[in-house]
Parts: structure tokens; sequence; C-alpha cells
């Protein structure tokens, strides 16, 4: 309601007002679907500032950036007959605009929403494009696949003829190589292990190990969201998790799960995403429901769940699994003395030092400094941040043979940061940054809880 | 309760930065707490004190002496003559020789995007050829399709106002340019790699060919704050040596490139300065200390959940009305986090004056602080005891109308943080 609306207007003689409750009948403007995003349309003052943040629209002059992809478009396809304009496809959704927006305007949100619906109304059912970026959003299915015989996919996968065949037929870029698939899948290995019962008694005795307090403990339970890349091709990662968790007393579950939805997102493909994102709101919600918060060890599947699952999807139990999702290192910082702990650590050898990279869905949840200001207590060890470029490969984007250029001109940046800094090894959260900062420099890439099992996790 | 500090700032802009600074160098452990982007990218880079008297007296040629006529309540009353100055030093300090005006209490005249002139205490060393006062004619160069600068427009408002030279206006191609709509940190980018548009021949090169064609014996060109983000200094050198004229930039809209680099400097200095920083996360509450009238915790909403930060003391830098340190709506005026008092009238009507350029009731809006910046409530009782407030959520000024707001946030924000540090 405006100004002109109020019945308090001294503009208007009292003999004239009405009753508002009465005579006002709202005339619906917009007519809109299940996203009214009219607000945030409304809330754009048009500063620009998103843009200047776009890694997108650094380094490509023909993409007109995240304002005229949100708001503007928003508006533009207010009129009927009105398309969304194709170069939505060449958005990464690194998410940089909904940090930079000084008025909350939702740009990412709105984003994903012209995406689906282009992909859904524009694009062709029948094109190489579409099969191409819906297998890899569905990166899961294929790994499934591939992780059935690991060596063999391996081989296949990484075969320089077969590459060319894949990039001329299906538009996957032949320059990079494919992440290795694990002889051993995590889920396999928690199975073998013995699951929630073995954890259990794990975290049991750390907890009488540290001093016998809360031996039955209700509130030490995390629900491990894993997502796919743990699983199939960086087991270690989730191991220590699962391993530095317990270390703090911590029982983890590791409920059936899908995939976070975030390369489904990035590709327009909602219904897949949707899919993905109904078994995991209900099976973690259960949990939720026993005390257990959600874990991640990607940062992308936990922006995934806590911040594009409540714009996107109404099933019970969303706004709830927001709310307790954690980012592994952050969950620790926030429940434990993580600081006091490492304080007293150290790791052996020579002294490593780490080139950090902030992967831009850490940066958006306010944790691009916590593995920086986190290790800086630790001996042993020096990390250093490469500054805050993105790295360019933003999941699947990098993998189009159509994107690779953009792609590797976004991270050079970084790659020149990472040269520049004092280590030959790098570090970061997100699976896809590693492969890019992998791909850029030949450097070997860790994770962080990699780091801290290493400094707290005896053997 | 693990996320624990001595001194917690709240805000990232240049009050929260050098509050959290100050804090740092009395020894405190600080973290500093911002919920978007610092808003320095939207600020011009200039560094005011004080143009004109809450009276609308001005320009002023010295800030200082006019400080001791100010209303009772105005943040500068609050903190007195040495904080100002305090905040300048450490200003100063922090910046080196990418700032100029330290040298004098005098304000310069910077020309503005507009043509306008705006009295300043400190400016980048990148706009000091620009100085109005300065006699050498000068042409202005604006660059097709950069929005926000029509060279012509200002140079004949500038010559209106009557500055003792002639200014000329001119516009150039940008080369190697295909959007549209370029953003003005796509200009810097291409400034600070120079790369090449034909036969080894780079941009700045390229750029200065196009300006000499408008020359007729100035001896100094000023250009639209685009200058180069990463190595303005070595981007505006080759284009001085290449135009055989000094080079200046002229303050633009947001985001603006100044304040880009602003923020970049200052970020460093916290980092140095060992200050543990989280941006992207709002403060959205506190809870009390169970004795006494102090905050125990703040409350961090990140993505959905609620976490709480704890400290000894905690600086308030939220900033005003726009930067949403202060809010309002319909019913009221409000500071969010911690509820402080924020006086304003009870009709709305009375908010603002009808005039545009009138006395706006509104743009003083704010907490009103002690003289230790500990906010009151609205019988002038201290809210709470470990709890300061600094730039623009502080009331009783009006920046935009008297120039004074990066003052006031780096005094404010220099005593608040020393004060907050020394308390723990």
């Amino acid at each position: 309601m405006s100004d002109a609306d109020s019945p308090d207007d001294r503009g208007v003689p009292d003999g004239e007002r009405g009753d508002a409750n009465e005579d006002f009948e709202p005339v619906e403007v917009f007519p809109e679907g299940d996203l009214d995003l009219r607000s945030g349309a409304d809330s754009c003052y048009k500063c620009s500032t998103c843009d200047t943040n776009c890694p997108v629209a650094e380094v490509d002059d023909e993409f007109p950036g995240p304002k005229f992809q949100g708001p503007e478009q928003w508006r533009l396809k207010r009129k009927e007959d009105s398309e969304i304009d194709p170069s939505i496809m060449d958005c990464s959704n690194c998410m940089r605009c909904d940090d930079a927006c000084p008025a909350d305007v939702p740009l990412s949100q709105m984003h994903n929403e012209a995406r689906a619906e282009y992909v859904d109304g524009q694009m062709s059912k029948f094109s190489v494009e579409y099969w191409r970026n819906r297998v890899l959003a569905n990166y899961r299915k294929g790994a499934w696949l591939g992780s059935k015989v690991p060596r063999l996919t391996n081989a296949l996968a990484n075969n320089g003829p077969l590459r060319k065949l894949g990039e001329k037929l299906f538009g996957l870029t032949a320059e990079r190589e494919f992440p290795e698939f694990a002889t051993e899948t995590f889920r396999e290995w928690w199975e073998e292990r013995g699951g929630a019962a073995t954890s259990k008694k794990r975290a049991r005795e750390a907890r009488a190990d540290r001093g016998g307090a809360d031996v039955q403990s209700e509130d030490k339970r995390v629900a491990y969201f894993h997502g796919c890349y743990a699983n199939y091709n960086t087991p270690e990662v989730a191991k220590a998790m699962v391993r530095v968790f317990e270390h703090f007393g911590y029982e983890v579950a590791v409920p059936e799960q899908g995939c976070s939805g975030t390369p489904m997102f990035a590709n327009g493909m909602l219904d897949d995403a949707r899919r993905d994102a109904e078994t995991n709101v209900s099976n973690f919600s259960d949990l939720i429901d026993e005390g257990y918060d959600v874990i991640c060890s990607c940062t992308s599947c936990s922006m995934s769940l806590r911040q594009e699952y409540p714009e996107l999807f109404t099933f019970e139990g969303t706004a709830d699994v927001a709310a307790h999702t954690y980012e592994a290192l952050e969950y620790l910082r926030i429940h434990e003395d993580l600081r006091g702990a490492l304080d007293e650590a150290e790791v052996g050898g020579e002294g490593e030092e780490l080139a950090y990279h902030a992967p831009c869905h850490a940066r958006n949840q306010g944790l691009d400094r916590q593995a920086v200001e986190l290790f800086r207590d630790l001996d042993g060890v020096g990390v250093e941040d490469v500054g805050d470029s993105c790295s360019g490969i933003s999941g699947t984007y990098g993998w189009k043979a159509e994107k690779y250029d953009t792609s590797m001109a976004i991270g050079e940046e970084m790659f020149a940061e990472m040269a520049d800094a004092d280590g030959e090894t790098g570090m970061t959260e997100c699976p896809t940054c590693a492969m890019q900062m992998e791909h850029g420099t030949g450097y070997e890439i860790r994770h962080p809880l990699e780091l801290l099992e290493d400094a707290l996790v005896a053997d | 309760m693990a996320i624990e500090q001595d001194v917690l700032v709240i805000g990232g802009g240049l009050a929260g930065a050098t509050a959290a600074i100050s804090a740092a160098r009395t020894g405190a452990d600080v973290r500093l707490v911002s919920s978007k982007q610092p808003t320095l990218r939207h600020a011009s880079g200039l560094i005011d004190v004080l143009g004109y008297t809450p009276d609308g007296e001005g320009p002023l040629a010295d800030p200082f002496a006019a400080l001791s006529d100010l209303p009772e309540g105005h943040p500068y009353e609050r903190v007195g003559r040495d904080a100002v100055e305090a905040g300048l030093a450490l200003f100063d300090e922090i910046v080196g020789n990418t700032y100029e005006g330290n040298h004098t209490e005098r304000n310069a005249l910077i020309p503005t995007q507009g043509g306008r002139v705006k009295p300043t205490a400190r400016y980048p060393a990148s706009v000091s050829a620009g100085l109005a006062s300065d006699e050498r004619d000068a042409l202005l160069v604006g660059f097709e399709r950069l929005a926000g600068f029509d060279a012509s427009l200002s140079a004949a408002r500038l010559n209106a106002t009557g500055v003792p030279f002639t200014a000329r206006g001119a516009a150039v191609e940008f080369p190697e340019l295909s959007s549209a709509d370029p953003k003005v940190t796509r200009f810097a980018q291409l400034l600070d790699r120079d790369e090449g548009v034909d036969a080894g021949r780079g941009v700045r090169r390229e750029v200065t060919e196009r300006v000499t064609t408008h020359m007729d014996g100035e001896d100094r060109v000023g250009f639209p704050a685009v200058l180069g983000d990463d190595h303005p200094e070595e981007v505006r050198a080759d284009l001085e040596s290449h135009l055989g004229a000094a080079v200046f930039e002229i303050p633009m809209g947001p985001p603006s490139l100044p304040g880009l680099r602003l923020e970049d400097r200052l970020y460093d200095a916290l980092d140095e300065a060992g200050v543990r920083i989280e941006t992207g996360n709002p403060v959205v509450g506190y809870e009390s200390k169970s004795r006494g009238n102090g905050v125990e915790t703040v409350l961090v909403d990140r993505t959905g959940s609620t976490v709480p930060y704890g400290a000894e003391q905690f600086v308030l830098a939220t900033g005003g009305l726009v930067g949403k340190g202060i809010e309002s709506d319909r019913s009221g005026v409000e500071e969010p986090i911690f509820d402080c008092h924020v006086a304003h009238p009870s009709d709305r009507y009375d908010w603002f004056a009808d005039d545009a350029f009138g006395d706006h009731r509104f743009a003083r809006f704010g907490v009103d602080p002690d003289r230790e910046l500990r906010p009151r409530d609205a019988h002038g009782k201290i809210e709470f005891d470990n709890l300061r407030a600094a730039g623009a959520v502080l009331g009783n000024y009006d920046f935009a109308a008297e120039k004074s707001g990066s003052g006031v946030s780096l005094a404010t924000g220099s005593h608040a943080g020393r004060l907050a540090g020394e308390n723990t």
C-alpha cells in the first residue's frame, strides 16, 4: 500500500474518506504463480553493486549481469509473450550478487526461477545441450553407476580420444580430466565399519576419555549430509568428518540422501532438484526431531539446504532443516572450544604452507574467513588466503565446452594468487573449486576437515 | 559458547573498521561482524569532516574552527576535538600516501561528477590535481557508455560556480569495450591490465591518443574515477606521461572505485591488526547479562540458524537509515538490534519538511549517546554498560547537509573502539 492509500492521508478531506476496509479492493497488478518476487524487484534501486561483483560479467562483456537477470528481467517478463533472455544460462549460480546487494534483493532466487522457466519453456528437450546439462546436473546417477566399476570408469573417463569424442558429440570439454572414483565409496566404508552403532560407541568412548561428562548424551548427535562428491570421489573427506566429530564426542548418523540440488538449480532442472530435495528434507527432518543437527562438508550443499530450499520449496520440514544445517567447521566453532583444541595441537612434518581459496558458497554464508582464522593458531602449518576471486568452475559450468574459456578466464586471478603464495598445496571446502585449483596449478588440494583430522585425531 | 572475544564490533563500514582497529591496538582480541559487503564501495572515497554548519553556513574553510559551536548532542560535541583529531590521525596512518589533505587543517574544494564543488578534509591522491582552487585550466573527459558523467555539462557547471580556471568537456569512446552497458569496474580492469588494442598498443595509450585530439593547451585532464582498481597509481602515471599533463579523477556515485580502494586498504589494516572478520550474516538481536544492564551476547543469523557471539564490550556501527542501522515504518523509528531509544516525533508527518532541501527531521534520526558514546534512553540513562555506538547510527547530526559523514565515523569509531578495548 502506498502512502496515497492511507486512510490517514491529510490530502483527503474528512468527508471524502471511505472506510478502507470496506471499500478497498486490491487490484492484482502482477498475477503470480508459486513465487511472488515483486517485493524483491521493487527493492532494487539499481546501484549496480551486484554487477561489479559478478565473476562472469567481469570476463564476458556480453553477459548483462545479475541486475538484469534478476529484477529487470522479472519486470520485463510481466508482459505477455515475453521470453526469458537466453543469457540466463551464462549465469554460473555463484550467488555473489546476494551478498553484494545492500537492499536484500533475492537475486539468486530470481535467477534460479528465471533459469527454470527458460529451460522449461524455451529450451528444446531434443537438444544435445539439454541432455548434456541434464546428465551433468544429475551427476549422482552417473556416479552411482561409475562407482560400481571405479577402475574401469577411471580408465575410460580419462582416455584422451574418448574425451575428444565427448566434447564433439556431447559438449563436454576435453580439457578437463574427470575426477577419479574411489575404489570404495564412503557409504560402503560406513556400512563396513558398523554404521551408526559403531559411531555411537566411539563417540561414547571419546566422551568418557574427555572427563566422563555426558557419557549418555542426547545433544551430541549429528546427521551427516555427505553429498555426492564426498561419497563417490573423496571419501577421505567424509571419513575425516566422521572421525573429527566422534573425537569431540558426537554420534554420527548417515541417512539415505539424494543430491543437494545445487547442480540442478544451476542448470534450471528444478523438477529434478525437487525430487531429491523432498527425500532430503523428509529424512533429515525426522532426525532433527530426535535431536540431531545436520552437518555438511561441502559449502554448496549447506548453501542449498539453508538458503535455496526455503526459497524454492515448501515441503514440510524445509524451514526446520534450513535452521539446523551447518558446515562442519562452523558447527565445531560454535559448539566446541575448537580454538583451544588447536592451540594445543600441532601437525607433524616440515611445516606445511597451504594456499586457501574460499568458495563463493562459503563466502555467501559468511564462512569465507573461518579456515584461515582457525588455523592461524595451529602449529606446524601456515594458511594463506589467496584472495576473493571466484575459482570459475562453478560446479558443472566449467565442464561445458562452450563455457570452458570463461571458466578459466575467471579462475586466472586465483591461479596467479596461488602461484604467488608460499605453499604448493591448496585448500578449500568445495570439491569443484578443488578441481579447478588442481587443473589450473597442478597443486594437490586438501579439505580443512582433513587438516583438522591430522591435528586433532591421534592415530 | 565458543565464539567469544574481548570486543565485538557490529558493522563493517568506516566507523566499524576504525573501531575494530582502535580496539585491537589496545591489545584486545577483536571480532568484526558485518551483515553484507561493507558499503564503503558506495562512498565517494572523500573524507569530509565538516563542510557546512548545521545552520547551513559554508562552505567552511576550517572545519575545526566550527567544532566548538556545534549544538549539544552532536557527535562531535559528544567526543570533543581531540577525538576528531585522533580519528583523522588513525586514518592518515592507515592510508599512507594514497590520500592527501593532512598537511593542513583547512578543507579542500573538490569538483564532483555533477560539476559542483565540495569541501572535504582528506581526498585520494588521484583527485588532488583536480582541486578547484588550482588555477590551471582543465579538460574534463567522459567515456561514451559510462553513465553518470557528462563531461561538457560538468565543465559548464564548474565554470558557472566561478572556479578560478576554465573547464572544457569532451567525450571519447573507450577502447576494447563491447558491452552496451559496461560496469565501472570493467573500465578499471581494462586500464589495470593495459591489454593490447593492436600492435602492442595498450588501452592506456589508446585512451590518451583519443584524448589528445581534444586538448587545447590544458595542463590537467580530469576523468571519471575509474582509473584502475588494483594499480591506480600506475594507471594514472602512465596516462600523465602519455598526455604530458596532470591527470585527476572526479569522484563518482556508487559503485565507486575510490570507495573500493579505500575498503581494500581498511580491510588490509584490519588483518594486520589481527581483527577477526566475518561478513555475510546480520546481527539480529542480543541477550542481556543475568546481572546488571550489560549485553552478554549478540545473536547472528546464519542463513536460518541463530548463533550467539559473546564479548565483554560491544560497538554498534551499523549505519543510519540507508545502512539499515536505523529502521522506520509507518508506526515509528527504531534501532533494530538492541532497541536503543531513537527520539522521533510521534506524528510521522513531522519527520520531514515539505521543501526537498529543507530541514528534515529524519536526517538526524539515530541513537543519543553520552560522552563515552553509550546510547541513552529517553530519560538520559545509559542503556547498556558495555555497548557503544559509532558512525551513522548516531543521531543529532545531518551528515548529508553538513558534509560530516566520514569525519563522524572516524572520530566516534576510534573513540568507541579505544574505550571498548581499554575496558576489557
